[in-house]
Protein backbone atom coordinates (compact mmCIF):
# COMPACT_ATOMS: atom_id res chain seq x y z
CA UNK A 1 0.00 0.00 0.00
CA UNK A 2 2.78 2.27 0.92
CA UNK A 3 5.48 1.72 -1.01
CA UNK A 4 4.18 2.83 -4.71
CA UNK A 5 3.06 5.71 -2.90
CA UNK A 6 6.69 6.36 -1.29
CA UNK A 7 8.11 4.63 -4.94
CA UNK A 8 5.92 7.99 -6.66
CA UNK A 9 7.13 11.02 -4.01
CA UNK A 10 10.39 9.67 -4.01
CA UNK A 11 10.64 9.77 -8.03
CA UNK A 12 8.84 13.22 -8.43
CA UNK A 13 11.85 14.21 -5.86
CA UNK A 14 14.76 12.95 -7.63
CA UNK A 15 13.17 14.67 -11.09
CA UNK A 16 13.27 18.10 -9.65
CA UNK A 17 16.15 17.29 -7.31
CA UNK A 18 18.09 18.02 -10.47
CA UNK A 19 18.48 21.29 -10.67
CA UNK A 20 18.19 21.79 -7.01
CA UNK A 21 19.82 24.06 -4.68
CA UNK A 22 19.30 23.49 -1.10
CA UNK A 23 18.03 26.71 0.89
CA UNK A 24 19.54 27.30 4.31
CA UNK A 25 17.10 26.36 6.41
CA UNK A 26 16.64 22.83 4.50
CA UNK A 27 20.49 22.68 5.17
CA UNK A 28 19.82 23.00 8.95
CA UNK A 29 16.99 20.75 8.71
CA UNK A 30 19.68 17.95 7.18
CA UNK A 31 22.31 19.13 9.89
CA UNK A 32 19.90 18.19 12.31
CA UNK A 33 18.88 14.93 10.75
CA UNK A 34 22.50 13.90 10.44
CA UNK A 35 23.39 14.12 13.94
CA UNK A 36 19.89 13.26 15.42
CA UNK A 37 18.14 10.40 13.01
CA UNK A 38 21.90 9.30 11.62
CA UNK A 39 22.70 9.72 15.20
CA UNK A 40 20.64 7.22 16.60
CA UNK A 41 22.92 4.23 14.98
CA UNK A 42 26.24 5.99 14.34
CA UNK A 43 26.53 8.17 17.75
CA UNK A 44 24.99 11.65 17.87
CA UNK A 45 29.01 12.83 17.37
CA UNK A 46 28.98 10.53 14.24
CA UNK A 47 31.81 8.22 16.23
CA UNK A 48 30.06 5.25 15.74
CA UNK A 49 27.25 3.06 17.71
CA UNK A 50 25.64 -0.31 16.29
CA UNK A 51 26.72 1.67 12.90
CA UNK A 52 30.01 2.65 12.13
CA UNK A 53 31.54 6.21 12.53
CA UNK A 54 31.02 8.04 9.83
CA UNK A 55 33.46 10.94 10.88
CA UNK A 56 35.55 12.36 8.00
CA UNK A 57 38.69 10.12 8.94
CA UNK A 58 36.46 6.89 9.09
CA UNK A 59 35.57 7.88 5.57
CA UNK A 60 38.82 9.23 4.32
CA UNK A 61 39.22 7.16 1.14
CA UNK A 62 35.70 6.28 0.37
CA UNK A 63 34.59 6.99 -3.15
CA UNK A 64 31.95 9.70 -2.93
CA UNK A 65 29.76 7.91 -5.93
CA UNK A 66 29.63 4.85 -3.32
CA UNK A 67 28.80 6.44 -0.46
CA UNK A 68 25.90 8.29 -2.39
CA UNK A 69 24.84 5.09 -3.26
CA UNK A 70 25.09 3.06 0.33
CA UNK A 71 22.97 6.26 1.14
CA UNK A 72 19.93 6.27 -1.26
CA UNK A 73 20.05 2.37 -1.15
CA UNK A 74 20.93 1.14 2.47
CA UNK A 75 23.21 -1.59 2.78
CA UNK A 76 21.21 -4.89 2.49
CA UNK A 77 22.09 -7.74 4.88
CA UNK A 78 22.81 -4.78 7.99
CA UNK A 79 20.36 -2.05 9.32
CA UNK A 80 21.39 0.59 7.05
CA UNK A 81 17.86 1.75 5.36
CA UNK A 82 17.42 3.25 1.94
CA UNK A 83 17.12 6.80 2.53
CA UNK A 84 15.81 7.71 -1.05
CA UNK A 85 12.21 7.38 -0.26
CA UNK A 86 12.47 10.05 1.92
CA UNK A 87 15.30 12.20 0.85
CA UNK A 88 16.24 13.93 -3.20
CA UNK A 89 19.42 12.59 -4.53
CA UNK A 90 20.54 16.64 -4.02
CA UNK A 91 19.55 16.10 -0.50
CA UNK A 92 22.04 12.71 -0.59
CA UNK A 93 24.78 14.44 -1.94
CA UNK A 94 25.11 17.62 0.54
CA UNK A 95 24.43 14.93 3.19
CA UNK A 96 27.32 13.17 2.00
CA UNK A 97 29.52 15.99 0.98
CA UNK A 98 29.14 16.90 4.95
CA UNK A 99 30.28 13.89 5.99
CA UNK A 100 33.60 13.67 3.97
CA UNK A 101 33.97 17.46 4.88
CA UNK A 102 33.83 18.64 1.25
CA UNK A 103 31.03 20.72 1.23
CA UNK A 104 31.83 24.43 0.50
CA UNK A 105 30.47 26.21 3.40
CA UNK A 106 28.96 30.02 2.12
CA UNK B 1 21.01 33.62 65.90
CA UNK B 2 24.12 33.61 64.07
CA UNK B 3 24.27 30.22 63.99
CA UNK B 4 20.27 29.93 62.27
CA UNK B 5 21.53 32.56 59.58
CA UNK B 6 24.32 30.59 59.24
CA UNK B 7 21.83 27.85 58.49
CA UNK B 8 19.63 29.71 56.80
CA UNK B 9 22.64 30.44 54.03
CA UNK B 10 23.60 26.81 53.77
CA UNK B 11 19.97 25.75 52.81
CA UNK B 12 19.80 28.25 50.36
CA UNK B 13 23.11 27.45 49.00
CA UNK B 14 21.81 23.88 48.47
CA UNK B 15 21.98 23.24 44.70
CA UNK B 16 18.65 20.70 44.52
CA UNK B 17 16.87 19.55 47.40
CA UNK B 18 16.42 21.35 50.38
CA UNK B 19 15.73 19.41 53.82
CA UNK B 20 15.41 15.40 54.04
CA UNK B 21 12.62 14.23 51.21
CA UNK B 22 12.19 10.79 49.69
CA UNK B 23 13.36 9.77 46.55
CA UNK B 24 10.60 7.39 45.25
CA UNK B 25 9.20 9.97 42.96
CA UNK B 26 12.24 11.13 41.45
CA UNK B 27 13.45 10.73 38.00
CA UNK B 28 15.77 11.97 35.88
CA UNK B 29 15.04 13.17 32.18
CA UNK B 30 18.66 12.52 29.98
CA UNK B 31 18.62 16.18 27.81
CA UNK B 32 20.78 14.54 25.25
CA UNK B 33 22.70 17.03 22.92
CA UNK B 34 23.60 19.22 26.03
CA UNK B 35 25.22 16.22 27.93
CA UNK B 36 23.29 17.32 30.77
CA UNK B 37 20.40 15.37 33.09
CA UNK B 38 17.56 16.68 34.59
CA UNK B 39 16.60 15.93 37.98
CA UNK B 40 12.57 15.56 37.98
CA UNK B 41 9.37 14.93 40.07
CA UNK B 42 6.84 13.12 39.20
CA UNK B 43 3.95 13.76 42.15
CA UNK B 44 3.76 17.44 40.83
CA UNK B 45 5.56 17.30 37.45
CA UNK B 46 8.28 19.37 38.31
CA UNK B 47 11.98 19.91 37.69
CA UNK B 48 14.37 20.33 40.57
CA UNK B 49 17.83 20.67 39.18
CA UNK B 50 20.35 20.29 35.94
CA UNK B 51 23.40 18.13 35.92
CA UNK B 52 26.46 18.92 33.22
CA UNK B 53 29.28 17.25 32.50
CA UNK B 54 27.97 13.97 31.48
CA UNK B 55 29.31 13.59 27.96
CA UNK B 56 28.08 12.28 24.87
CA UNK B 57 24.30 10.99 26.23
CA UNK B 58 22.88 9.94 22.01
CA UNK B 59 21.34 6.79 23.36
CA UNK B 60 22.19 7.11 26.80
CA UNK B 61 20.11 4.87 29.45
CA UNK B 62 20.24 4.86 33.33
CA UNK B 63 19.27 2.77 35.97
CA UNK B 64 19.38 3.23 40.13
CA UNK B 65 20.83 2.03 43.01
CA UNK B 66 18.69 0.15 45.23
CA UNK B 67 17.96 3.11 47.95
CA UNK B 68 17.02 4.94 44.72
CA UNK B 69 19.33 7.97 45.50
CA UNK B 70 22.04 7.21 43.25
CA UNK B 71 21.59 7.41 39.25
CA UNK B 72 24.16 5.32 37.28
CA UNK B 73 24.47 6.98 33.62
CA UNK B 74 25.61 4.73 30.46
CA UNK B 75 26.85 7.58 27.74
CA UNK B 76 27.67 6.55 23.96
CA UNK B 77 31.00 7.71 25.05
CA UNK B 78 32.26 4.76 27.53
CA UNK B 79 31.39 7.24 30.15
CA UNK B 80 29.28 5.84 33.06
CA UNK B 81 28.53 8.87 35.58
CA UNK B 82 27.43 8.31 39.24
CA UNK B 83 24.78 11.27 39.81
CA UNK B 84 23.42 12.18 43.70
CA UNK B 85 19.35 12.60 43.21
CA UNK B 86 19.11 14.87 46.67
CA UNK B 87 22.02 16.88 45.79
CA UNK B 88 22.23 17.21 42.17
CA UNK B 89 25.61 16.62 42.02
CA UNK B 90 27.91 14.21 39.60
CA UNK B 91 29.50 11.74 42.56
CA UNK B 92 32.09 10.16 40.53
CA UNK B 93 32.99 9.96 36.55
CA UNK B 94 34.47 7.27 34.72
CA UNK B 95 35.38 6.67 31.32
CA UNK B 96 35.44 3.29 30.86
CA UNK B 97 35.31 2.38 27.63
CA UNK B 98 35.76 3.89 23.70
CA UNK B 99 31.64 3.38 22.92
CA UNK B 100 29.23 2.25 24.76
CA UNK B 101 25.18 1.44 24.60
CA UNK B 102 23.82 0.72 28.23
CA UNK B 103 24.00 -1.14 31.27
CA UNK B 104 22.45 -2.66 34.25
CA UNK B 105 22.76 -2.97 37.96
CA UNK B 106 22.87 -6.57 39.88
CA UNK B 107 20.52 -7.93 42.08
CA UNK B 108 22.31 -7.33 45.07
CA UNK B 109 22.89 -3.80 44.14
CA UNK B 110 26.44 -4.19 44.45
CA UNK B 111 27.53 -4.01 40.99
CA UNK B 112 27.35 -2.13 38.13
CA UNK B 113 27.74 -3.41 34.56
CA UNK B 114 28.16 -1.94 30.99
CA UNK B 115 27.85 -3.50 27.84
CA UNK B 116 30.18 -2.29 25.19
CA UNK B 117 30.39 -1.53 21.10
CA UNK B 118 34.41 -0.80 21.44
CA UNK B 119 35.98 -2.62 22.61
CA UNK B 120 33.03 -4.99 22.54
CA UNK B 121 32.06 -6.99 25.57
CA UNK B 122 31.01 -6.50 29.10
CA UNK B 123 32.98 -4.28 32.04
CA UNK B 124 31.78 -4.80 35.42
CA UNK B 125 32.18 -1.97 38.59
CA UNK B 126 31.50 -1.72 41.87
CA UNK B 127 28.22 0.56 42.30
CA UNK B 128 29.66 2.22 45.45
CA UNK B 129 33.07 3.26 44.07
CA UNK B 130 33.13 2.57 40.59
CA UNK B 131 36.24 1.04 41.11
CA UNK B 132 36.51 -1.93 37.80
CA UNK B 133 35.47 -5.66 39.64
CA UNK B 134 35.75 -7.36 36.36
CA UNK B 135 35.75 -7.63 32.33
CA UNK B 136 34.16 -9.76 30.11
CA UNK B 137 35.15 -9.40 25.89
CA UNK B 138 33.13 -10.78 24.23
CA UNK B 139 35.44 -12.65 21.78
CA UNK B 140 33.75 -14.97 20.11
CA UNK B 141 36.16 -16.00 17.75
CA UNK B 142 39.94 -15.40 18.50
CA UNK B 143 40.64 -12.08 18.53
CA UNK B 144 37.63 -10.86 17.76
CA UNK B 145 35.02 -8.77 20.07
CA UNK B 146 31.40 -8.75 19.30
CA UNK B 147 28.78 -5.59 19.51
CA UNK B 148 27.22 -6.46 22.91
CA UNK B 149 23.29 -5.35 22.97
CA UNK B 150 20.47 -6.16 25.34
CA UNK B 151 22.49 -6.52 28.81
CA UNK B 152 19.73 -6.98 31.64
CA UNK B 153 20.28 -8.09 35.37
CA UNK B 154 18.82 -11.71 36.15
CA UNK B 155 18.09 -13.56 39.74
CA UNK B 156 20.85 -14.85 40.74
CA UNK B 157 23.21 -12.02 40.41
CA UNK B 158 23.63 -12.95 37.21
CA UNK B 159 23.89 -10.28 34.06
CA UNK B 160 22.74 -11.85 30.36
CA UNK B 161 23.38 -10.39 27.21
CA UNK B 162 23.68 -10.62 23.33
CA UNK B 163 26.40 -10.30 20.97
CA UNK B 164 25.27 -8.59 17.85
CA UNK B 165 27.94 -9.99 15.76
CA UNK B 166 28.25 -13.55 16.89
CA UNK B 167 23.84 -14.34 16.67
CA UNK B 168 24.74 -15.91 20.82
CA UNK B 169 23.65 -15.09 24.08
CA UNK B 170 25.56 -14.74 27.06
CA UNK B 171 24.80 -15.30 31.12
CA UNK B 172 27.39 -14.47 33.32
CA UNK B 173 27.31 -14.93 36.71
CA UNK B 174 28.72 -12.60 39.56
CA UNK B 175 28.50 -14.32 42.47
CA UNK B 176 31.98 -14.87 42.71
CA UNK B 177 32.45 -11.10 41.34
CA UNK B 178 36.17 -11.21 40.23
CA UNK B 179 35.46 -14.34 38.60
CA UNK B 180 32.54 -14.50 36.22
CA UNK B 181 31.53 -17.60 35.45
CA UNK B 182 30.29 -17.40 31.68
CA UNK B 183 27.68 -19.83 29.94
CA UNK B 184 27.44 -19.16 25.87
CA UNK B 185 24.92 -19.98 23.89
CA UNK B 186 25.41 -19.65 20.26
CA UNK B 187 23.32 -19.97 17.21
CA UNK B 188 20.25 -18.53 18.74
CA UNK B 189 19.30 -15.95 15.82
CA UNK B 190 21.05 -13.52 13.19
CA UNK B 191 21.87 -10.02 14.31
CA UNK B 192 20.32 -9.80 18.22
CA UNK B 193 19.60 -5.94 18.08
CA UNK B 194 18.30 -5.38 21.71
CA UNK B 195 16.50 -7.80 24.04
CA UNK B 196 14.32 -7.90 27.15
CA UNK B 197 14.22 -9.94 30.47
CA UNK B 198 10.46 -10.25 31.87
CA UNK B 199 9.56 -8.64 34.72
CA UNK B 200 9.45 -11.71 36.69
CA UNK B 201 12.96 -12.49 35.38
CA UNK B 202 12.01 -16.19 34.37
CA UNK B 203 12.40 -15.46 30.15
CA UNK B 204 15.07 -13.33 28.17
CA UNK B 205 13.99 -12.57 24.72
CA UNK B 206 16.20 -10.83 22.00
CA UNK B 207 15.16 -9.27 19.03
CA UNK B 208 17.04 -10.21 15.64
CA UNK B 209 17.55 -8.12 12.99
CA UNK B 210 18.64 -10.56 10.61
CA UNK B 211 15.49 -12.83 10.39
CA UNK B 212 11.89 -12.84 11.63
CA UNK B 213 11.49 -14.05 14.88
CA UNK B 214 13.08 -13.55 18.38
CA UNK B 215 15.19 -15.42 20.61
CA UNK B 216 13.85 -17.14 23.60
CA UNK B 217 15.86 -18.28 26.51
CA UNK B 218 14.48 -19.65 29.77
CA UNK B 219 16.46 -18.77 32.13
CA UNK B 220 15.46 -21.65 34.67
CA UNK B 221 16.57 -24.09 32.35
CA UNK B 222 19.64 -22.21 30.34
CA UNK B 223 20.52 -25.83 29.60
CA UNK B 224 17.75 -26.24 27.67
CA UNK B 225 19.25 -23.25 24.68
CA UNK B 226 17.71 -20.82 23.13
CA UNK B 227 14.56 -21.48 20.96
CA UNK B 228 13.18 -19.19 18.26
CA UNK B 229 9.30 -17.40 18.58
CA UNK B 230 7.13 -15.91 16.40
CA UNK B 231 9.12 -17.58 13.37
CA UNK B 232 8.54 -16.24 10.10
CA UNK B 233 5.68 -13.28 11.74
CA UNK B 234 6.85 -11.09 8.33
CA UNK B 235 7.26 -14.15 5.83
CA UNK B 236 4.82 -13.10 3.42
CA UNK B 237 4.84 -9.23 3.65
CA UNK B 238 7.22 -6.84 1.82
CA UNK B 239 10.06 -5.37 4.35
CA UNK B 240 9.67 -1.83 5.22
CA UNK B 241 13.04 -0.02 5.93
CA UNK B 242 13.64 0.69 9.33
CA UNK B 243 14.96 4.00 10.12
CA UNK B 244 15.22 3.79 13.69
CA UNK B 245 16.23 -0.06 15.63
CA UNK B 246 13.18 -0.90 17.85
CA UNK B 247 13.75 -1.20 21.75
CA UNK B 248 12.97 -3.83 24.20
CA UNK B 249 12.30 -3.34 27.75
CA UNK B 250 10.32 -5.72 30.43
CA UNK B 251 7.28 -3.71 30.05
CA UNK B 252 6.40 -5.21 26.70
CA UNK B 253 4.74 -7.96 29.54
CA UNK B 254 1.26 -7.37 30.09
CA UNK B 255 -1.37 -10.51 31.89
CA UNK B 256 -0.18 -14.14 29.63
CA UNK B 257 0.42 -12.05 26.59
CA UNK B 258 3.76 -10.16 25.49
CA UNK B 259 3.30 -7.06 23.45
CA UNK B 260 6.62 -7.18 20.86
CA UNK B 261 7.25 -4.91 17.89
CA UNK B 262 8.29 -6.36 14.39
CA UNK B 263 11.27 -5.27 12.74
CA UNK B 264 10.26 -4.18 8.83
CA UNK B 265 6.60 -4.04 9.39
CA UNK B 266 4.38 -1.24 10.89
CA UNK B 267 2.93 -3.89 13.36
CA UNK B 268 2.98 -4.58 16.90
CA UNK B 269 3.21 -8.68 17.53
CA UNK B 270 1.19 -10.10 20.55
CA UNK B 271 2.69 -13.68 21.72
CA UNK B 272 0.91 -15.40 24.51
CA UNK B 273 3.52 -16.10 27.03
CA UNK B 274 2.63 -19.61 28.27
CA UNK B 275 2.89 -21.06 24.98
CA UNK B 276 5.10 -18.06 23.27
CA UNK B 277 2.97 -18.72 19.87
CA UNK B 278 1.72 -15.48 17.94
CA UNK B 279 -1.81 -14.43 19.14
CA UNK B 280 -2.04 -11.41 16.90
CA UNK B 281 -0.48 -8.84 14.97
CA UNK B 282 -1.59 -5.51 15.64
CA UNK B 283 -1.07 -2.63 12.64
CA UNK B 284 -0.39 0.61 13.62
CA UNK B 285 1.29 4.43 12.19
CA UNK B 286 4.86 3.37 11.37
CA UNK B 287 8.16 1.05 12.31
CA UNK B 288 7.39 0.42 16.33
CA UNK B 289 9.88 1.66 18.63
CA UNK B 290 8.73 1.14 21.67
CA UNK B 291 6.32 -1.04 22.91
CA UNK B 292 5.22 -0.33 26.95
CA UNK B 293 2.35 -1.65 28.97
CA UNK B 294 0.90 0.48 31.34
CA UNK B 295 2.02 -0.84 35.13
CA UNK B 296 -1.72 -2.51 35.33
CA UNK B 297 -0.87 -4.34 31.85
CA UNK B 298 -4.32 -2.66 30.20
CA UNK B 299 -3.02 -0.19 28.03
CA UNK B 300 0.14 -0.36 25.43
CA UNK B 301 1.65 2.48 24.12
CA UNK B 302 3.79 2.59 21.40
CA UNK B 303 6.07 5.20 19.63
CA UNK B 304 7.48 5.16 16.04
CA UNK B 305 10.78 5.40 14.13
CA UNK B 306 11.44 8.43 11.78
CA UNK B 307 9.24 9.68 9.72
CA UNK B 308 6.37 8.76 11.92
CA UNK B 309 8.32 9.81 14.85
CA UNK B 310 5.29 12.71 15.86
CA UNK B 311 2.77 10.00 17.03
CA UNK B 312 1.81 7.98 20.03
CA UNK B 313 -0.84 5.30 19.54
CA UNK B 314 -2.70 3.19 22.50
CA UNK B 315 -3.57 -0.04 21.91
CA UNK B 316 -5.94 -1.80 24.09
CA UNK B 317 -4.54 -5.10 25.58
CA UNK B 318 -8.02 -6.48 25.74
CA UNK B 319 -9.35 -5.86 22.24
CA UNK B 320 -6.41 -4.94 20.49
CA UNK B 321 -7.77 -2.32 18.98
CA UNK B 322 -5.56 0.66 18.36
CA UNK B 323 -8.19 3.22 20.89
CA UNK B 324 -6.04 6.29 20.76
CA UNK B 325 -3.82 8.05 18.23
CA UNK B 326 -1.85 11.10 19.91
CA UNK B 327 0.70 13.77 18.06
CA UNK B 328 2.80 15.09 20.97
CA UNK B 329 4.54 16.79 18.88
CA UNK B 330 7.88 16.35 16.40
CA UNK B 331 10.78 13.59 17.64
CA UNK B 332 8.63 11.63 20.25
CA UNK B 333 11.97 9.19 21.66
CA UNK B 334 10.73 8.11 25.08
CA UNK B 335 7.66 7.48 27.49
CA UNK B 336 7.78 6.71 31.01
CA UNK B 337 4.97 6.00 33.33
CA UNK B 338 4.45 6.89 36.86
CA UNK B 339 4.76 3.73 39.67
CA UNK B 340 1.32 2.75 39.57
CA UNK B 341 0.49 3.78 35.83
CA UNK B 342 -1.91 6.98 36.23
CA UNK B 343 0.67 9.40 34.07
CA UNK B 344 2.90 9.03 31.38
CA UNK B 345 5.62 11.72 30.86
CA UNK B 346 6.97 11.45 26.88
CA UNK B 347 9.65 12.99 25.73
CA UNK B 348 9.63 15.27 22.17
CA UNK B 349 13.05 16.34 21.25
CA UNK B 350 12.57 18.36 18.31
CA UNK B 351 10.10 20.86 20.47
CA UNK B 352 12.48 20.25 23.63
CA UNK B 353 9.62 19.50 25.71
CA UNK B 354 8.32 16.95 27.94
CA UNK B 355 4.70 16.36 27.41
CA UNK B 356 3.13 14.68 30.43
CA UNK B 357 -0.69 12.02 30.06
CA UNK B 358 -3.54 11.14 31.95
CA UNK B 359 -3.75 7.68 30.84
CA UNK B 360 -7.33 7.34 31.91
CA UNK B 361 -8.57 10.20 30.33
CA UNK B 362 -5.73 10.18 27.40
CA UNK B 363 -5.66 14.22 27.74
CA UNK B 364 -2.44 15.78 28.07
CA UNK B 365 -2.37 17.34 31.53
CA UNK B 366 1.27 19.28 31.94
CA UNK B 367 4.46 20.31 30.26
CA UNK B 368 8.47 20.50 31.11
CA UNK B 369 10.74 22.59 29.13
CA UNK B 370 13.62 20.06 28.35
CA UNK B 371 16.64 20.37 26.03
CA UNK B 372 16.44 17.93 22.81
CA UNK B 373 14.87 15.33 25.91
CA UNK B 374 15.66 11.71 25.23
CA UNK B 375 15.34 8.85 28.05
CA UNK B 376 12.83 9.41 31.13
CA UNK B 377 13.60 7.10 33.92
CA UNK B 378 11.93 7.30 37.20
CA UNK B 379 13.24 5.38 40.29
CA UNK B 380 10.97 3.02 41.27
CA UNK B 381 12.87 1.06 38.35
CA UNK B 382 15.62 0.22 41.18
CA UNK B 383 12.79 -2.67 42.31
CA UNK B 384 12.25 -3.90 39.28
CA UNK B 385 14.43 -6.65 37.39
CA UNK B 386 15.62 -5.94 34.15
CA UNK B 387 15.61 -2.32 34.27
Amino acid sequence: MRSPCLLLCACLLINSAEAETLSSKRQNELRHLLYQDCGSCHGMRLTGGLGPALTPEALHGKPRELLIATVSEGRPGTPMPPWKPLLSKTEIAWLVDTLTGTEQRP
Amino acid sequence: MKSLLLLLLLLAALPALAGPRGTGDLGVVVERASGQLLIVEHSTDTRLAEVDGLGDLSHASVVFSRDERYAYVFGRDGGLTKVDLLSGAIVNRILQAGNSIGGAISQDGRLVAVSNYEPGGVRVFDAETLEPVADIPAEYQPGKLSKVVGLVDAPGNRFVFSLYDADEIWIADLNEPHKPAITRLRNIGRAPYDALITPDGHYYIAGLFGEDSLALLDLWHPEQGARRILAGYAAHDEKLPVYKMPHLEGWAIAGTQAFLPAVGEHKVLVADTTTWRQEAAIAVHGQPVFVMARPDGRQIWVNFAHPDNDTVQIIDAETHAVVRTLKPGKAVLHMEFTPRGEKVWVSVRDEDRVVVYDTRTLEKTGELPAAKPSGIFFTDRAHRIGL
